[in-house]
């Protein structure tokens, strides 16, 4: 069980990349996790609610996109992609394959922040009084 | 309110893989090599490194351990008895060491001169999943699996058993009596990590032991 550990990495690293744009807040986070990455995308959902609650970054959700594992055959020459992760051979040849060209990914792709809109440039006319209910 | 998407691109575990890359680079100007040790609970991993440390210790070899465990100090006192340093490091409830753990205690354990050393040893705290995403700076991550365990524990944990350097199949004097299907445990390795390294031993009768001092003292080689 270190998918807390996980998400608190999560949590730490996004809000020092939205600390960039001031009252934005984050409403999603994408990740990018391979098949290689150990890490159970239901108990990091479940992570992800208790690391987030009380901070900036409650009610954010988060996607997990999965890689599935690629290899390269030395024999074809060729990189594929393998079905599951029981058995490290070219699906083309058949030979084992043990370089590995995708799998272990544990990344955060990319954030989504709603932010207020850009103030109006200041006009002469003084603004109306807003009504306060 | 509008909508704006940061593409970000960062390893979730950067921090761990910056401070993994750190200590690696440590340990290589020391000319020590570092060995990650990992397995499940009761595999045998304090045994095996128990006597990997003694043989190494009558051999003249320079050795120390780092041992990770979530309470006690049992590991480390046992290991200790094999004359070489040894710092326990407990996690607390932690099921993985991470690269700041690995730094806090090096930093702490001051009689300790890496440069002064031939091989560093890491055991992990016993867990087959979670130390796989958490590089220590290791330059060798050894998997350990014991006759006992069933030979598809692999196919289980396919994670950890690919990211491994090497394979130590631990406890095989008791092979015969576990019904123990040796070529099958092999193949199930080799199926997930192709092309591994698998060392067969039993700590108790120390078959199979001179086989990895072997390995260990050609890794340790400058090249």
């Amino acid at each position: 069980m270190h998918e807390l550990s996980i998400a608190t990495s999560i949590v730490e690293a996004v809000s020092e990349a939205a600390s960039a744009y001031p009252g934005a807040r984050v409403k999603q986070v994408r990740l990018r996790v391979g098949a290689l990455a150990s890490v159970i995308e239901d108990s990091l959902q479940f992570c992800w609610e208790l690391a987030t609650e009380g901070s900036p970054l409650a009610g954010a959700t988060l996607v997990i996109n999965k890689l599935p594992v690629i290899v390269h055959c030395d024999a074809c020459g060729v990189d594929s992609e393998i079905g599951g992760v029981q058995s490290f051979r070219c699906p083309r040849c058949g030979e084992l394959a043990a370089d590995l060209r995708q799998g272990r990914e544990l990344e955060i792709e990319s954030i989504e922040l709603e932010e207020p809109e850009p103030k109006q440039p200041e006009s002469g006319a003084p603004e109306p009084m807003e009504e306060h209910i | 309110m509008t909508t704006r998407i940061v593409e970000l691109r960062r390893g979730i575990l950067k921090k761990n893989d910056e401070l993994a890359a750190g200590l690696r680079e440590r340990f290589t100007s020391a000319g020590v090599l570092v060995l990650n040790l990992v397995s499940s609970p009761g595999t045998g991993k304090t045994a095996f490194l128990e006597r990997t440390l003694r043989e190494l210790h009558a051999r003249g070899a320079r050795a120390a351990a780092l041992v990770g465990d979530l309470e006690t100090d049992n590991d480390a006192r046992r290991l200790a008895a094999s004359g070489v340093p040894v710092r326990q490091i407990n996690t607390h409830g932690i099921c993985h060491l991470d690269a700041e753990m690995v730094a806090k205690h090096l930093d702490a354990w001051e009689s300790l001169a890496l440069a002064g050393l031939d091989y560093l040893f890491i055991e992990n705290v016993g867990n087959l999943v979670c130390p796989s995403s958490y590089d220590l700076g290791e330059r060798i991550r050894v998997v350990l699996l014991s006759v006992t365990e069933g030979e598809d524990k692999p196919l289980k944990y396919p994670g950890l058993f690919n990211s491994a350097d090497a394979a130590v199949i631990t406890k095989i004097d008791l092979a015969v009596p576990c019904a123990f299907d040796r070529e099958l445990a092999l193949g199930n390795i080799n199926e997930i990590r192709p092309g591994i390294r698998i060392f067969e031993t039993s700590a108790k009768t120390g078959a199979g032991m001179d086989g990895w001092l072997a390995y260990l003292a050609e890794q340790a080689r400058p090249s």
